[in-house]
């Protein structure tokens, strides 16, 4: 390595280390201190040595109770600075676990709110289902036969008595013939009966006397419109049919019924105002 | 030599016995040591400038570590011994640089 100066001279330069004792009548710091540092047993030294023990040990114990300084080491000040920052602290906390516990409190509630309404909704539809004929149904009820050999029981006959089955509470019907030949068929609120050759059709289903009418209601109710005098069964009688009614514990009514879509009418909000 | 060695011994004592400094003294060890410090720095600027005396070593030594710890003592009286402490460890850190400059001039003459 090459400098303007040429290559290092050696020798004294202006960098060379000082002398550590240069020539001069008063002695040194370093000589004084190395004499200083000879161990003898004066008074002087013993002093010296006593009470650099004495620190050094105090500052050893003082470094370990700093690094392991618990509340107990503190001021009143601080104390009392670090409990309000405590207290403040806490405050917040409490604060926020309020505002979550609303905020769970407010959750919960809306979600029972919208359970209710769609246990409601499905009841609701579950109910409309049964009157649309939907569904199969099951309940207490009763079995009307009505063996009918020569086959004049009239379709009027058998719609009377639906009515009059309807308006003692029937919730829901199938008629089926006693033959077992032929489908059973859902009785439903637009069910037609219309006299045919060889028994009567029911919505278009042609259904071989005799008849097996299975209902659900109130059996009681059911039986006693049945059987007022001039009613149904009466008429059946005239009509030339031998009715039976039976009450069940248990009636299932297993014929289900397509649903055709509205064509025309659709719902409709009740809060809207109706047009003009 | 002997000094060194007896800072030697106390820091091992200390750390060999672990003692737990009692409640009362507490306060006051902390602003005691910086006190000794300075003693003890000052106490080498006298030996550098040839005019060490171990009885002023000693008075001072033990003088400075009792006022130190008094002015805390009072200050924590007076309810200011945060602020009186704070002053304590800067007049006497002062001083300790001061004597550390001192010795600095004798043994480096810079």
């Amino acid at each position: 390595m090459s400098t303007p100066y040429g290559p290092q001279a050696p020798g004294p330069g202006p960098q060379a280390p000082r002398p550590l004792a240069p020539a001069g009548t008063s002695p040194s710091g370093w000589a004084r201190l190395g004499r200083a540092m000879r161990p003898r047993g004066t008074r002087s030294q013993v002093l010296a040595g006593v009470l650099c023990g004495l620190l050094g040990f105090a500052v050893v114990v003082q470094v370990g109770q700093t690094a392991g300084a618990d509340l107990g080491s503190l001021r009143e000040a601080d104390l009392v600075r670090i409990l309000d920052d405590v207290g403040e602290r806490q405050e917040r906390l409490d604060a926020e676990s309020a505002r979550l516990v609303a905020t769970r409190e407010e959750l919960l509630t809306s979600s029972d709110r919208r359970e209710a309404a769609r246990d409601a909704a499905r009841e609701r539809s579950q109910l409309l289902a049964i009157l649309a004929g939907t569904v199969p149904a099951v309940g207490p009820g009763i079995r009307l036969v009505i063996g009918d050999p020569d086959g004049e029981v009239p379709a009027r006959v058998l719609l009377d008595a639906v009515q009059e089955l309807r308006n003692a509470g029937a919730e829901a019907m199938q008629l089926a013939g006693t033959t077992g030949q032929g489908d059973a068929v859902r009785v439903v609120a637009s069910t037609a009966f219309v006299d045919a050759a060889g028994g009567i059709e029911v919505d278009g289903t042609l259904v071989q006397p005799g008849y097996e009418l299975l209902v659900i209601g109130d059996p009681a109710t059911l039986s006693t419109a049945l059987g007022i005098p001039g009613g149904v069964l009466v008429a059946i009688d005239t009509a030339g049919g031998r009715a039976t009614v039976t009450e069940l514990d248990e009636v299932r009514i297993t014929a289900l019924r397509q649903l055709s879509d509205a064509e025309y009418a659709r719902p409709a909000d009740p809060a809207e105002p109706a047009a003009p | 030599m002997i000094a060194a060695v007896g800072l030697a011994v106390g820091v091992l004592l200390g750390l060999l016995l672990q003692p737990d400094v009692p409640p009362a003294v507490q306060p006051y060890l902390p602003i005691a040591v910086v006190a000794a410090l300075d003693a003890l720095f000052g106490g080498l600027r006298a030996v550098l400038d040839g005019i060490f005396d171990d009885k002023v070593f000693l008075v001072s030594f033990a003088s400075n570590v009792l006022v130190a710890a008094f002015i805390v003592y009072l200050g924590d009286q007076l309810g200011v011994g945060a602020q009186l402490s704070t002053g304590v460890v800067v007049v006497l850190g002062i001083r300790i640089f001061s004597n550390a400059a001192a010795i600095r001039r004798h043994l480096f003459r810079a």
